[in-house]
């Protein structure tokens, strides 16, 4: 009997060091949330040959502010076809797996804080990846209880098409990582990342990357795979019954896991906090080189909701199942092989 | 080793905290009617053609087909990852066992495809 280790994660701090750097992430991530959204609508409207909010504080910098003052003193109401405490409890799921997935992405290894020996990440646990899709299958239910206790029909063919598209989805997104975990050897995310020395895995890896960036536009909602909340067709899906403060955590969930989704494509595929060229990164640059390369996947995300139209359902569907899963088996293979061949 | 676990706690007790504060707020700030709504504003929303749409829908059997589906190949998905972890260590017997292993899954997948599975009615 061979014991199979996923991966040596033996180091941890204090209980103390612990909770404060999670509170000290979450805060930050937290706080990403507004920026991304007024970035998100400044860049849109730039795109589309207007200004954008340009009205709230200098450059329009303080609508999310105004904009959570105004969701925050809508009335509480829930349309009477609705499951009282269902309908309550389903944004909650949502926003808090996607926090919960936030504590995945490491902003840097361990470094010397005041003599304390402290790992810039949330948790670097020794499940990695199979960590954030397990809260990935969860948030699955934020968004599918949301849409079937609002009891209205638009609300239920968005969650139905959302339950749909995310598990078609999160097997390719899955599968595209097989092969980064076969290069690196281990599940650890900053096992990963020290692993990238030399060479981050965008190029051995690039058609693992190309699938896992395209997986997750599908699990995040975006553009151009929001058939879940289509305004076209279903008004708004999902959340068409939700307002106010409700609306605000869905909308924070869905913007937050961008920031997660970028993160964890910075970490498995562009070296997380190395430097390209072997320069030697010092302790305190490290969240900034992480924030600083999350920043462009996150400005891709906008760039192609401004880009790209959004498909139709059997051409999502057929897409997830007939391209990305091939290919992504196909790219696990090749890496198999090429692996065991060059060890 | 499951101490490594204890800021994912804390990060779910956040995010529930944030959670919940955003589901509450409107109790809190929000404005507070004595009146109980009319049966118009408490229908849920419409538009086209007036429905009397309650709870327990109905909904395509492709939403099913899909659903299994998933649990086949996400299973497969979960059992690459050991395998991919100790590639190196366990070398040509490793590989041999992936290629058996995804082999059989691409003729599963090559019959749902055959059947028309995949195909959105």
């Amino acid at each position: 009997m061979i014991s199979l280790p996923f991966a040596d994660v033996t180091y941890y701090e204090p209980w103390w060091v612990q909770i404060i750097k999670a509170i000290v992430i979450f805060a930050v991530g937290l706080q990403l949330v507004p920026v991304v959204l007024v970035v998100e609508r400044k860049l849109l409207g730039r795109f589309q040959h207007r200004y954008g909010p340009n009205r709230v504080g200098p450059f329009g910098a303080l609508q999310p502010l105004a904009d959570i003052v105004k969701l925050a003193t809508k009335e509480q109401f829930r349309p009477r076809t609705s499951i009282g405490w269902l309908f309550a409890i389903a944004p909650v799921i949502s926003i808090l797996t996607a926090v919960a997935a936030l504590s995945l992405v490491p902003f840097g290894g361990v470094v010397d804080i005041f003599g304390t020996d402290v790992g810039l990440y949330g948790v670097d646990v020794s499940i990695g990846p199979l960590y954030l899709f397990a809260f990935g299958a969860v948030a699955f239910y934020g968004i599918m209880l949301g849409g079937w206790s609002s009891g209205s029909k638009y609300s239920f063919l968005g969650s139905m098409r959302a339950a749909a598209q995310l598990i078609s989805y999160e097997v390719s997104q899955g599968l595209a990582l097989v092969g980064v975990v076969m290069t690196a050897g281990t599940l650890s995310m900053s096992g990963i990342v020290e692993a990238q020395e030399g060479m981050w895995y965008v190029i051995p890896q690039f058609v693992g990357f190309i699938i896992f960036l395209t997986a997750s536009f599908a699990e995040t909602n975006r553009p151009p795979f929001d058939l879940v909340e289509a305004d076209a067709e279903l008004v708004g899906g999902y959340n068409t019954e939700y307002g106010g403060g409700r609306f605000a955590s869905y909308f924070f969930a869905e913007y937050l896991n961008v920031v997660v989704v970028s993160g964890i494509v910075v970490t498995v595929f562009f070296g997380g906090w190395l430097l390209p060229f072997g320069i030697d990164t010092p302790g305190w640059l490290q969240p900034f080189v992480v924030l600083f390369k999350m920043t462009f996947f996150i400005v891709f995300f906008i760039w192609i909701r401004a880009t790209l139209p959004r498909l139709r359902y059997d051409q999502l569907m057929s897409f997830g199942w007939k391209v990305l899963l091939p290919l992504a088996t196909l790219n696990a293979l090749v890496t198999a092989i090429v692996v065991v061949a060059t060890d | 080793m499951l101490r490594t676990y204890l800021p994912a706690i804390v990060f779910v007790g956040l995010g529930t905290l944030v959670g919940a504060i955003f589901t509450m707020m409107n109790s809190w700030f929000g404005p507070k009617r004595k009146r109980t709504p009319t049966t118009f504003k408490q229908d849920p929303y419409e538009c086209g053609l007036p429905s009397e749409v309650q709870q327990g829908f109905r909904f395509g059997i492709s939403f099913y087909l899909i659903a299994m589906l998933f649990i086949l190949f996400d299973i497969e998905v979960v059992f690459l990852y050991p395998v991919a972890v100790q590639l190196r260590a366990f070398g040509t017997f490793a590989l041999i066992e992936t290629i058996v292993f995804i082999a059989l899954l691409v003729v599963a997948f090559v019959y749902v495809w055959r059947r028309g599975a995949l195909e959105w009615r």
